[in-house]
């Protein structure tokens, strides 16, 4: 108990201190690189919690996917990122209010709020005993047959977006010389070779 | 140094604030507000698996996956948007964006 105490601790601070950094780094590529950390420190939370299913999908699509995404469109795109910078310290009372307010409020929600005691008797899935099912299996089972729906859902949520992110940055540029198949399939002899007679002693 | 559901729910709230923060501080780059956005997602996800794991009820699991999801499609899309935008006008300057305005 003490262990797992020290180590909610430990991921938590890194937690919040890459959080820190990634808003405020002044270098974007820096961002990234904290909100990667962030995203182990999470995923290390989770599995804290016992949710190791979750946690390595946070390693496996926010840092393996959404962040590379990010690193990449940072270090492609060719941004003035100084002149980016100019302005955010005069944001910085408006937004310390704010957060302080929505800190204020969500602590609020938080001190306030207790567990109906009879919570365990309308869970909508209870969780499996840990030693007889695994939190993997326990999730495949409960996504495949009562959430089969919610699943195919979000596989068509993905698809769209993969369509809509090459729509839009599919690009054609003119003067670029392509191989088009259906005109050399189309091509026939009689339309290019012409049989001309030559007679002896003249040209063409 | 029991470890409860209100420590977990408390880290969410900082982070979750952090987000909005990011996207106060950095107003003027989009990167860095879809990474806030990202980080409110993750905030999100880490509740939701909270409460699951306390309340011992998996659905907070398959919804936690289902944000994943939304929220990887929407960093797909909105980074494309943004290089579409870089594209077209050489800057992504937030004041900059506001040809569709009325």
């Amino acid at each position: 108990m003490i262990l797992q105490g020290i180590a909610f601790y430990v991921f938590a601070a890194l937690l919040v201190a890459s959080g820190v950094m990634v808003i405020s780094a002044r270098n974007p590529v820096h961002s990234v690189l904290f909100l990667i950390l962030a995203f182990f420190q999470a995923a290390g939370l989770c599995v804290l919690m016992g949710a190791e299913f979750i946690a390595m999908i946070l390693v496996i699509v926010y840092v393996g996917a959404v962040a590379v995404l990010f690193l990449f469109v940072v270090m492609m795109l060719d941004i003035n990122f100084r002149e980016l910078r100019k302005g955010a310290m005069e944001a910085l009372p408006l937004g310390a209010l704010v957060g302080l307010i929505l800190l204020a409020e969500l602590a609020a929600v938080l001190g306030g709020w207790i567990v109906a005691p009879n919570v365990a008797a309308i869970a909508g899935a209870p969780t499996p005993a840990l030693d007889q099912v695994t939190n993997t299996h326990a999730l495949g089972r409960l996504m495949y047959t009562q959430y089969v729906y919610l699943f195919q859902a979000s596989g068509i949520v993905l698809l769209i977006a993969m369509i809509g992110a090459i729509v839009l940055t599919l690009r054609h540029r003119p003067g670029v010389r392509k191989q088009n198949i259906g005109v050399q399939i189309a091509r026939r002899r009689e339309d290019v070779v012409a049989i001309r007679k030559v007679s002896t002693g003249e040209g063409v | 140094m029991e470890i409860g559901l209100g420590h977990y729910l408390t880290v969410s709230a900082i982070i979750f604030t952090l987000g909005v923060l990011g996207i106060f501080l950095n107003r003027k780059n989009v990167i860095i507000i879809l990474m806030s956005i990202e980080m409110m997602l993750l905030a999100v996800n880490l509740n939701l698996v909270a409460f699951s794991t306390f309340l011992h009820d998996l659905v907070g699991q398959i919804f936690a996956m289902i944000i994943l999801t939304v929220a990887a499609a929407e960093a797909a899309i909105g980074l494309a948007i943004l290089v579409v935008y870089f594209r077209n006008r050489g800057s992504i300057r937030v004041e900059d964006i506001n040809m569709m305005k009325g």
